[in-house]
């Protein structure tokens, strides 16, 4: 047995009673904070680096963002005609006014058809003349070249692709009608290519995001490495994995933050040098068309992303490389 | 304090570091542990460390079986074991004070109490006008001053130290002697591991000597 040299009892109570470990929620996230704060400091201590990586990250987001973008547009464009689709129903030469109006009450009765509209020739002259400008030369003709025309729409539930089209064909069979147009046909197809860009969109994002993972990742799994001994000596002071874990997590979520800023950043300088064109090709179509940039829900998903891949990737990282990292 | 019943230490590829060691050093007890360099000193501190786990035998620390404690409970345990390493294992991009507040703050105290503590410390160590100093600017000496000050700053009941004069001139290694023996006598207990012969003759402390993985002399009776 080893014994006491002396009996040195007196300092011992008071370190029996060690205070009552603080990890009050307060305190907790006090600790959050400050080591949140360090890992900024960490990265700001270091620029040029810790730059880097964000731009990689920030442009790896920015691609898909932007696309996501673009596609969000042409469906605006496109959905604005998407509500109206119509069959412009153009009847032949010689039907009298009447038998134009039967047709058109008899159309109004078929439960496929929400309404029909009547555009007499001398309305259809009318407002061509105003919209084209041609309204000289389209007096000096001795008759109206133009037919009447039916604009049926059909009802909500008509108006599919096949639907509509099978309504167009039986208008089309009958005998006043020369041709039953459906309006919607290119917009259809239209809507089906935005379709097929979509998925393509999502599979580069999926892509990417997988890109980041791995640049975050990698960035975490250096600074580990450059702070193994760090590491080891926080270890054998009694740090639990969670507060060895804790910085790098929290770089890996600056880094994902700061990939999203910095995509956000692109994207909007991208839109706004793009903005200009797009409002002079919008007004020679007459549209009051305008680039939509970054809603408010899209620039907190793509912060919101950045963070989670931040994470996810440190999270990656440190799984993986800390539990290795052991005193000995 | 530390109690080994039957301890052996057998490393992949089949070297035995430990050979049953038993022995028990009481609580508020100071002893050196020596013995030629591959004696197992080591095996035995990171026995106790809980950085290797025994293959066969029992440790207890402070009364707790630590043999097959779950890998969980070794950061708490370690806290109440200030560690003192022959190379400092000190931060170098941090300052003087949060080397020493380092223990502190893994233990989760809160900001006031750690200033508190750690100007305790470094006060009682002389280290006070060095709280903004990174620890290479100061000398061999101070920065195993350091060292002692982020072991002592949790207030531990056991102070293990790995050579802790390893790398001092021998005035300065009876000054660090000396501060070990002032924390035994507040009540702290001290295990010291060195070979420094003439510095543990000098000094009437009890001492046990490893001899190839073994103790030398009557087992559980080294006094």
């Amino acid at each position: 047995m080893i014994g006491r040299r002396r009996k040195p009892r007196g300092g011992a109570n008071r370190r029996q009673a060690p205070p009552a470990r603080l990890l009050h929620p307060r305190v907790y996230l006090l600790r959050h904070v400050q080591v949140a704060l360090d890992s900024l400091g960490r990265l700001y201590r270091n620029p040029l680096p810790s730059l880097m990586t964000a731009a990689v990250i920030g442009i790896a987001l920015a691609l898909p963002t932007s696309l996501y973008l673009l596609l969000d547009n042409l469906h605006r464009l496109s959905g604005s005609w998407d509500g109206q689709a119509s069959i412009s129903v153009f009847l032949k030469d010689r039907v009298p006014a009447a038998q134009r109006d039967r047709l058109a009450a008899q159309l109004r009765d078929w439960q496929e058809i929400a309404s029909v509209r009547v555009i007499t020739p001398e309305q259809a002259l009318q407002e061509y003349s105003a919209r084209s400008g041609l309204g000289d030369a389209l007096g000096a003709l001795d008759k109206n070249p133009l037919p009447a025309v039916l604009v049926v729409v059909p009802r909500a539930s008509q108006r599919g692709a096949d639907p509509a089209a099978a309504l167009q064909q039986k208008i089309n069979a009958l005998p006043a009608v020369d041709l039953a147009e459906l309006d919607l046909a290119w917009v259809q197809r239209l809507n089906a290519m935005l379709e097929i860009a979509r998925r393509g969109i999502l599979l580069f994002s999926a892509l990417l995001a997988l890109a980041v993972l791995l640049v975050i990742g990698n960035t975490i799994r250096l600074e580990i490495q450059n702070r193994r001994d760090e590491i080891v000596v926080t270890k054998l002071l009694g740090a639990t994995n969670p507060f060895v874990r804790r910085p790098f997590l929290y770089s890996g979520v600056w880094y994902g933050l700061l990939g999203a800023l910095l995509a956000w950043l692109l994207v909007a300088g991208g839109f706004m040098l793009l903005a200009g064109p797009v409002a002079t090709l919008a007004g020679l179509y007459q549209s009051d068309f305008m680039l939509h940039t970054l809603p408010v829900v899209t620039l907190a998903v793509l912060l919101g992303s950045g963070i989670l891949l931040g994470l996810l990737g440190s999270w990656l990282a440190v799984g993986r490389h800390l539990s290795a990292i052991e005193p000995g | 304090m530390i109690r080994f019943a039957n301890v052996s230490k057998r490393y992949p590829g089949g070297f035995e570091a430990l050979g049953n060691v038993s022995f028990h050093m009481e609580k508020g007890a100071m002893a050196f542990l020596t013995g030629h360099s591959g004696a197992g000193k080591s095996t035995l501190l990171k026995l106790i460390a809980l950085i290797e786990r025994a293959s066969r035998g029992q440790i207890f620390l402070d009364g707790e079986n630590v043999s097959d404690v779950h890998r969980r409970r070794i950061p708490y345990i370690r806290r109440k074991i200030g560690f003192i390493f022959q190379d400092h294992h000190l931060l170098h991009d941090r300052t003087v004070y949060d080397n020493v507040a380092l223990p502190l703050v893994i233990s989760g105290y809160r900001h006031q109490d750690i200033g508190r503590r750690v100007r305790a410390a470094l006060d009682k160590l002389g280290l006070l006008s060095k709280e903004r100093l990174y620890p290479v600017t100061l000398s061999g000496g101070e920065q195993q001053r350091v060292g002692i000050a982020r072991a002592v700053v949790n207030k531990p009941t056991l102070l293990l130290a790995d050579e802790p004069t390893g790398n001092l001139d021998p005035d300065l290694s009876r000054e660090i002697m000396q501060l070990f023996g002032l924390f035994n006598e507040v009540g702290v207990s001290v295990l010291i591991a060195t070979h420094d012969v003439d510095l543990i003759r000098s000094m009437d402390y009890p001492v046990l000597t490893l001899e190839h993985g073994h103790l030398a002399g009557a087992r559980e009776e080294v006094a």
